[in-house]
């Protein structure tokens, strides 16, 4: 609309529909704004995720041949400690002995290993209670009143399936993501 | 600053005004950059670069603090940091790029900054320390980007880092002392690398520092304005929201359109390949030369071949210190009170030509040391110091300028330049409706 | 005492002005007196040749067969003395391989490692995240068993030369016998710069920038590597190409990814410049029609008036 320059008069016959079209511009210059303020954050945000590398060792391959019966080994994944237990007869059976109501973490020791390979105990190294690396992989370790794995810290002590039965610790040793590869293979993640 | 018009800032929400009580934060952005400030109504668009400038201080600063998650300052370790970051970190590539691409893009808002200062003498009375401030952000500005480079630890990185800490030893006798003493070593070495990016980390705050001084004293005078009158009264301003603050929402837009084309699809277009190069102290690069922004710089350091009662390579240092050192003075090297170039058809004529040769500088300051391009950078490296010590001092000497417009209003409301009431001359109509 | 202040300024220009020129007076009578040898180097060094690949431009995709082409000739060429360090081998993805036959290609390779039960340093196959092995333990071997030369990593190798791949893909194409090697003017190398003879241990080629190369020509025959069926025939030239467009990937290879990001960026930024630059002509329209003429112009200015009234359709 052509506005009457010349005049000294403002010209109010561009009116309501004029302020309309006005506001829908500002509004849509602002809300580009507001996108690309959104757009450049999200980056900025998951930059901080783990990179390519990192998620590249996500999964660790453990070689199990070695460990005799009532033996166990201590192995990195994902930078924390993993206990992989070879479990003897005595001790699955103490195992599978304990009631569920004893247990402040119900789970039974099939639960916790996989079908066919009851002997292999595989959880995290980490107390979960505040986290301490506890005892009973090494020979000569204390392992407890339970004759698991004791943690010096707080003084939890877990039983031959690795579950909590004395101490602060609120839940079993974790058991990670594994599957065997093969009868010597382990992946673990 | 003294506009009696300015709006007054008055919350209206309890909240702010309870805020308003205690910490005035929303008054002192209402008067800075709100409804609060007046400006000329008749700025061009060479008055966007401070702002953009501001902003590209942000990106890098935010760019860069992303980038320090994940750069690791060893000398044996740095180079593979920025190439994990290239390849393994999410959109880690991106902020890479985007913060190499960022102080190039710093630099260029910065210089087109500068020269609408240089042309429309926003140096003047009563601004000098608003352009002596610039200049300390310029300088700190140029520290550290120099520290930046250096932090990948390419060929250039290093090399660069020799060459400019090797400035030092040009002075005599403390000269080489203070070179060993900044790389706290007898090379860029490990201890150059991690003190040079704790200072990087560092500067760009005490740059936001010192730019919150320069519009601190800006705002007291008030904004320049092309005609270089000074405001008189109401008509002559609008205020800055949402007259500016507009204009700037859509240069930015359009410059940082400019800037993500080089982003995504030029990104090593400003870089130099040598610097993919992992440093080698035992192997120098057939041509050593800096980043874009320092190019005229180097040329004029270059440019002293001989030995005159100084050693060439003193006066090559105390020339390219002295080229920005003499910025400084500016204000009363040029002490016409005719402030914009418009109005001073001399002096506009040796601006241009000051122009022409920093562009000259700058190309040659690229190029590599052949007798041509030295006996070129001899030349415009002698304009340049002639312009600012020698030509506009006796320029605003003896220059008559145009006659001025009467006011900022009558300049923009009048619309024609003819019709722009000269100050004595008679008017057409001295009285604007409306 | 304030005249030598203000004269101060006229001192200080004069001196760098005049040491300048001084500096300019004495280069330029050097070159008139001794005007500067031309060098083999400036006459004989060509440009790269013209390489065009499927990455080329913004719009730029990879080829990954050709990719998969050029790792090829990459492992059973190059990586006798090129190592990569930069690329692990889970990056092979982005050649279009899947989970099992990157962890085959891995097992494949062997990487330093030390002996779990005795401490010795000894080797294992690689996994998907390591690292593409070095040829040699260290620098030294490296030159100890080049000729004193040291095979630079390749991973960055399109990005830390100008010309990038085609400056690649001419140096690996572009040997040539020095004995009667003519440049484009028709000079022979040999008669007007006796001394350029390519010394004994190096390679005389044109691309280089110093002329004479470390490396011996890497391909030299035609199907010096087979391609699997369904792929161009492996000649000299076809490896090179294949093997520069492998390394454009090994610098950048989130090239693709960078292109699309930026063209969708590009199209936002596109769109929010003209609703910006739509709001403001909006914020301004008033301000800007506040521009008004009073009294009588001049001519030229009278002439402009009535042609803009006349484009608004205001009479008068």
């Amino acid at each position: 609309m052509a506005t009457k320059a010349s005049a000294g008069v403002t010209d109010h016959s561009e009116g309501t529909e004029g302020v309309r079209r006005r506001d829908f511009l500002n509004v849509a210059a602002v809300s580009f704004a507001g996108m690309g303020v959104v757009a450049v954050a999200l980056p900025l945000i998951s930059q901080m995720n783990p990179p390519a590398d990192v998620l590249a060792l996500a999964s660790t391959e453990v070689d199990i041949s070695k460990i005799a019966s009532g033996q166990a080994i201590k192995t990195i994944w994902r930078k924390q400690p993993v206990f992989i237990r070879n479990l003897t007869p005595a001790e699955i059976q103490a195992a599978n002995a304990v009631p569920m109501s004893d247990l402040r973490d119900p789970q039974s020791l099939a639960e916790r290993t996989k079908p066919g390979k009851a002997n292999w105990l595989i959880t995290m190294g980490v107390c979960t209670h505040l986290g301490c690396i506890p005892l009973g992989t090494g020979e000569g370790e204390n392992r407890g009143p339970f004759g698991g794995y004791f943690c010096p810290c707080h003084g939890s002590a877990y039983d031959t399936a690795a579950r909590i039965r004395q101490g602060p610790a609120p839940r079993n040793l974790d058991v990670p993501e594994y599957e065997f590869v093969s009868d010597t293979t382990v992946r673990i993640g | 600053m003294s506009f009696s018009w300015a709006k007054p800032y008055e919350p209206k929400h309890p909240f702010m005004k309870w805020l308003d009580e205690r910490l005035p934060l929303p008054r002192l952005a209402w008067g800075s950059v709100g409804g609060g400030y007046p400006v000329p109504r008749n700025l061009n668009y060479f008055w966007n670069f401070g702002f953009l400038a501001g902003l590209f201080l942000t990106i890098q600063i935010v760019t860069g603090i992303v980038l320090a998650m994940w750069y690791f300052a060893s000398a044996d370790g740095a180079f593979n940091s920025v190439e994990h970051i290239m390849r393994d970190v999410n959109a880690g590539w991106a902020m890479r790029y985007a913060h190499m691409n960022g102080a190039s893009f710093f630099f260029i808002a910065v210089y087109i900054h500068i020269f609408r200062g240089l042309y429309y003498g926003s140096y003047k009375a009563p601004r000098e320390l608003v352009w002596m401030l610039g200049l300390v952000i310029y300088l700190l500005m140029m520290a550290t980007a120099f520290m930046g480079y250096v932090l990948p630890w390419g060929q250039m990185s290093y090399w660069g880092a020799q060459v400019i800490t090797g400035f030092f030893s040009a002075f005599p006798l403390v000269g080489e002392p203070i070179r060993v003493w900044l790389l706290g070593g007898y090379a860029p070495d490990q201890a150059a690398l991690t003190r040079f990016f704790s200072l990087h980390y560092l500067l760009p705050f005490v740059i936001a520092a010192v730019v919150i001084l320069h519009i601190w004293a800006l705002h007291i005078p008030g904004s320049g304005n092309p005609t270089g009158v000074d405001v008189k009264d109401e008509k002559d301003t609008l205020p800055f929201h949402p007259f500016y603050t507009a204009k700037d929402g859509w240069a930015t837009a359009a410059f940082v359109l400019v800037y993500a084309l080089f982003v995504y699809f030029a990104p090593n277009y400003m870089g130099h390949p040598d610097n993919y190069i992992p440093a080698n102290p035992l192997a120098t690069p057939a041509h050593i030369v800096p980043e874009w922004y320092f190019w005229p710089f180097y040329a004029i350091l270059r440019a002293f071949t001989v030995d005159f009662i100084l050693p060439a390579k003193l006066w090559g240092v105390l020339a390219m210190f002295g080229s920005i050192l003499l910025l400084f003075f500016l204000p009363w090297l040029d002490k016409s009170p005719v402030r914009s170039g418009s109005y001073r058809p001399v002096f506009k004529r040796f601006f241009w030509l000051l122009v022409v040769d920093i562009l000259i500088l700058g190309y040659c300051g690229g190029a590599p040391a052949t007798p041509l391009y030295v006996g070129l950078s001899q030349l415009a490296a002698a304009y340049y110091f002639a312009h600012f010590l020698i030509i506009l001092p006796l320029i605003s000497k003896f220059e008559t300028p145009l006659p001025l417009p009467n006011s900022i209003s009558e300049s923009v409301l009048h619309g024609e330049k003819k019709e722009a009431a000269p100050v004595g001359a008679p008017a057409h109509s001295t009285t604007v409706a409306g | 005492m304030l005249f030598l202040l203000r004269a101060s300024k006229y001192v200080v220009g004069a001196a760098f002005a005049g040491v300048l020129l001084l500096s300019f007076y004495i280069g330029v009578s050097t070159v008139i007196s001794s005007p500067p040898a031309a060098t083999a180097e400036e006459e004989f060094h060509l440009h790269p040749k013209h390489l065009s690949l499927s990455s080329d431009g913004p719009f730029g995709k990879f080829d990954k067969q050709q990719l998969q082409r050029g790792y090829q000739v990459y492992k059973e060429v190059c990586a006798a003395c090129h190592s990569m360090s930069l690329v692990a081998y889970h990056d092979l993805e982005g050649l279009g391989y899947n989970e099992a036959e990157i962890k085959a290609e891995a097992a494949q390779h062997d990487v330093p490692a030390i002996n779990p039960e005795t401490g010795e340093p000894s080797t294992r196959k690689a996994l998907p995240s390591d690292h593409f092995p070095s040829p040699y333990a260290n620098e030294t071997a490296a030159r100890g068993a080049n000729n004193n030369a040291l095979p630079p990593d390749l991973s960055l190798m399109t990005k830390a030369r100008h010309g990038g791949a085609a400056y690649v893909y001419s140096i690996l194409t572009g040997y040539k016998n020095q004995q009667g090697y003519k440049n484009e003017k028709g000079e022979v190398l040999l008669e007007k710069f006796p001394t350029a003879k390519t010394p004994g241990g190096l390679h005389f080629n044109p691309y280089f920038a110093n002329l004479n190369l470390a490396m011996p020509p890497p391909l030299t025959q035609d199907g010096q590597v087979t391609y699997a069926p369904g792929n161009p025939k492996p000649t000299v030239d076809q490896m090179a190409k294949d093997v520069s467009a492998f390394l454009v990937w090994t610098a950048e290879p989130k090239l693709e990814r960078r292109h699309a990001t930026g063209i969708a960026v590009a199209i936002f930024l596109l769109f929010a410049t003209v609703f910006a630059y739509l709001a403001y002509q909006n914020i301004w329209r008033e301000q800007k029609a506040k521009v008004r003429v009073t009294g009588a112009l001049e001519p030229e200015n009278q002439a402009k008036s009535r042609r803009a009234k006349g484009k608004a359709g205001i009479a008068g």
